[in-house]
C-alpha cells in the first residue's frame, strides 16, 4: 500500500504550516523530506503519524500498529534503561514477550547497542540515543516508518550506522519517511521532496531534480551576482537562469544546488512550486 | 550590565506568567489573604433546646447566633446537631444549671464560646465536646493530610506529564496503538496508588504523632480520600496540559495550592471570612476535604452529616477529571479531536 497525503493543508494559530502538499511514501522505498528550518519538514511528518489535524487534504496511513515514529532529539524514555524502553514499547504494540526478545535482541545488535542494554537511556551519547529510538521505532515491524531527523547533531559514524539501519528498514518492506536538513543524506533517498514555506517546491528522484533544475551553475572564486551565488568550499557556485554561463567555469549540478536554485527561484517568482 | 538588564526586562515582558506572579498576584494575595486572615468569628451558630429554650435564647450575647430554636428536645438531639456540624455551640436547657456544648473541633469558634461561657460564672456548665483540651493540632493534622496529598498529587502529576511534553515522548506514546485512555489511566494510576499510600502514611503518623483521635469510620475516611485524589490528580492533569516545562508547572501547581492553604478553613474559620472572599473558599476542593476529615475524625461524622461536602467532592472529581482527561486527550489526538468536531 502507498502512504501519504494530498493537498495536504495543517494550520496552527492562523499561522499556515504546510499549504496544499502531496507526496507519496512507498513500500521498500526512502522518501526523503529536505528543507531549511521552518520549512515544514517536522510539520508533515508530524501530520502523516496523525499528530497533526488537517485543515484539509487527505492523509493515506496504516492504522497506528502499523506506524513507527521517532521524532526530533527524542524517542526514548530517559530514566528506562534500554531493555526497559524495548519492553514499554514492545508491550504497548501488542508483542509477546519471546517477540519483544527477539526482535529487541536483534535490532539492538544491529545498532551496536548491546553492550548498553542496561544503561538509562538518558546516559546515552546522542547517536546511541538516535539509535535507540530508531530501534523503537522499528520494533512494530512498521509498514510505515517516519524519521524526523534522526541524523541531527549526531557524529559521522553513528550517521552512517543510521543509514545502514534505515537502508535495512526499506529492505524489509517499510515505507520509510525520513525528514533531514542534510543534502549527502537526501541524495540517498528513492524519492525526494524538497520543502520551502510549508510548499513542496521540487520533488522527484536526486536525479530528477538535478536534470529539471532550470538554468545551469557555474563555479567562481568571485560571483558576477551575489544574490545568485552561495559559498561551496572555498569557491561560490552561481546560478545562471537563462542557462548561459556568464562568468566561472560550468559546473555538474547537483541535488544541493537543485534545493538553492529551487529555493532562490521561489523567491524570485521566476517558477512556481 | 546594561545590556544584561535590557534582556532580562525584555525576557520578563515576554514571560507572561512570570510577571502575572510578580504584578498582579501580590495585589491579589494581598486583598484577598488580607480579609481571610481572620481568627475573630463574630457570631457563632448556636441551637437551644430544653424548656427554657425560649427564655434562654433571649438573653444569649450577640455572639450567639441562634439558628436553632427547639424547646421540645433534647440533649441527643442537640449533640447530633455539632456532630452533624450544623452548629458550632448548643445550649441545653433541659440540665440545671443549663449546659453549653461547644464544637472543639472549630477551634476558633470554640475559643470565644469558652472565654464567654467561662464569664457567666456558676451559671452555666461548659462541656467542649470532640476536642476537649482545645488542642491545636487536633484540628490541623486531619486537613494537613489533605493539603499534603494536594501537594504531592498535584506537582507530580504535573511534572511527571509535563516531563513527557519535554522529552518528545508524548508525542510517540501518541502515535502507539494505545487509546488515549489507556494512556492516561496507566499514567495516573501509578500515582493514585503512590499518593493513596501516601495518605495512610500521613494520616496514621498524623494520629501517632499527634494523638489525634480517629472516631469516625475508616471506610467513610477512605471514601472521600478517594474522591479528593481524584480531584488532586485531575487538577495536576490540568496543569500539565497547560505547561510546556516543570518551571511553569510547578509554578502553576503553587498557584492553585496557595489559596487552599489560607481560604479552606483548615487555618482561618470560615465564618471570620467575609462573603466578598469566601465564595472562593466554597470552589476550593480543600474546603470540603477539610469539613469531611474533620468530621469524621474528630466528630465521628456519618455519610449523613457529611453528604453535602461529600457530593460537592464527586461533583468536583467527575468536572476536573473529565476536564483533564478531554485536554489531555486532545495533547493525545489532534488528529482524532480534529475529525470529531
Amino acid at each position: 500500500m502507498i502512504f501519504g497525503t494530498s493537498g495536504l493543508t495543517v494550520r496552527y494559530h492562523g499561522t499556515t504550516a504546510l499549504s496544499d502538499v502531496s507526496m507519496t511514501a512507498e513500500p521498500g522505498a526512502v522518501t526523503m523530506v529536505v528543507g531549511g528550518d521552518g520549512a515544514g519538514k517536522s510539520t508533515l511528518l508530524r501530520a502523516l503519524a496523525g499528530l497533526a489535524a488537517p485543515a484539509s487534504g487527505v492523509i493515506s496511513r496504516p492504522g497506528s500498529e502499523g506506524i513507527g515514529y521517532l521524532p526530533t532529539g527524542a524517542g526514548s524514555w530517559r530514566n528506562l534503561s534500554v531493555d526497559e524502553n524495548i519492553t514499554f514499547v514492545g508491550g504497548s504494540y501488542g508483542l509477546t514477550a519471546a517477540e519483544i526478545r527477539t526482535r529487541g535482541d536483534d535490532l539492538l545488535e544491529r545498532a551496536g547497542l548491546t553492550e548498553a542494554r542496561d544503561r538509562p537511556a538518558g546516559k546515552l551519547s546522542g547517536g546511541m540515543r538516535n539509535k535507540l529510538g530508531f530501534c523503537l521505532a522499528m520494533l512494530s515491524e512498521p509498514d510505515l516508518l517516519i524519521l524526523d531527523e534522526p541524523t541531527t547533531g549526531v557524529d559521522p559514524v553513528s550517521r552512517v550506522d543510521l543509514w545502514r539501519l534505515v537502508s535495512e528498514a526499506a529492505a524489509g518492506g517499510a515505507a520509510v519517511v525520513m525528514a533531514t536538513t542534510y543534502m549527502d543524506e537526501a541524495e540517498r533517498g528513492t524519492t525526494v521532496y524538497l520543502l520551502g514555506r510549508g510548499r513542496v517546491l521540487v520533488s522527484g528522484t536526486p536525479d530528477e531534480i538535478v536534470d529539471r533544475m532550470p538554468g545551469a551553475i557555474s563555479t567562481t572564486p568571485h560571483p558576477s551576482e551575489p544574490s545568485r551565488a552561495w559559498r561551496a568550499g572555498r569557491h561560490y557556485r552561481e546560478w545562471w537562469p537563462d542557462g548561459t554561463i556568464g562568468s566561472g567555469e560550468p559546473a555538474d549540478a547537483t541535488l544541493s544546488d537543485a534545493a538553492v536554485v529551487a529555493e532562490l527561484a521561489t523567491l524570485a517568482g521566476e517558477v512556481s512550486a | 550590565m546594561r545590556a544584561m538588564i535590557l534582556k532580562e526586562f525584555r525576557e520578563l515582558r515576554r514571560d507572561k506568567r512570570t510577571m502575572a506572579m510578580l504584578i498582579v498576584l501580590p495585589i491579589l494575595l494581598l486583598v484577598v489573604f488580607g480579609y481571610a486572615a481572620n481568627f475573630n468569628v463574630d457570631t457563632i451558630r448556636t441551637a437551644v433546646v430544653g424548656p427554657s429554650a425560649d427564655q434562654v435564647a433571649e438573653q444569649l450575647p450577640d455572639l450567639f447566633e441562634v439558628t436553632i430554636n427547639e424547646p421540645d428536645e433534647t440533649t441527643d438531639y442537640l449533640t447530633d446537631l455539632l456532630v452533624a456540624g450544623t452548629v458550632s455551640a448548643g445550649l441545653d436547657t433541659t440540665t440545671q444549671p443549663p449546659t453549653v456544648y461547644v464544637d472543639g473541633s472549630n477551634l476558633f469558634t470554640a475559643q470565644p464560646v469558652v472565654s464567654a461561657t467561662n464569664a457567666l460564672g456558676d451559671a452555666v456548665d461548659v462541656e467542649v465536646l470532640f476536642n476537649p483540651d482545645l488542642t491545636t493540632s487536633w484540628v490541623l493534622v486531619p486537613p494537613l493530610t489533605g493539603l499534603i496529598l494536594m501537594f504531592i498529587g498535584v506537582v507530580i502529576t504535573a511534572i511527571g506529564l509535563v516531563r513527557e511534553r519535554e522529552n518528545g515522548t508524548l508525542e510517540q506514546l501518541a502515535v502507539m496503538p494505545l487509546r488515549p485512555s489507556t494512556v492516561i489511566l496507566g499514567k495516573i494510576t501509578p500515582y493514585f496508588i503512590l499518593a493513596a499510600v501516601d495518605m495512610v502514611i500521613v494520616t496514621i503518623l498524623g494520629i501517632t504523632l499527634f494523638d489525634v483521635p480517629f472516631n469516625g469510620n475508616v471506610g467513610l475516611f477512605a471514601a472521600g480520600a478517594a474522591l479528593f485524589l481524584f480531584v488532586v490528580l485531575g487538577l495536576g492533569v490540568l496543569i500539565s496540559t497547560v505547561s510546556q516545562n516543570a518551571g511553569q508547572a510547578i509554578q502553576m501547581a503553587l498557584m492553585v495550592l496557595l489559596p487552599q492553604i489560607l481560604l479552606s478553613g483548615m487555618i482561618f474559620p470560615l465564618d471570620a471570612i467575609p462573603w466578598g472572599v469566601r465564595w472562593i473558599s466554597y470552589l476550593l476542593p480543600l474546603t470540603y476535604y477539610t469539613e469531611l476529615s474533620i468530621g469524621v475524625m474528630l466528630r465521628g461524622a456519618g455519610i449523613e452529616a457529611l453528604m453535602i461536602p461529600f457530593i460537592i467532592l464527586v461533583v468536583m472529581a467527575a468536572f476536573i477529571f473529565s476536564a483533564a482527561v478531554l485536554r489531555f486527550r486532545k495533547d493525545l489526538a489532534p488528529s482524532a479531536a480534529k475529525a470529531a468536531s
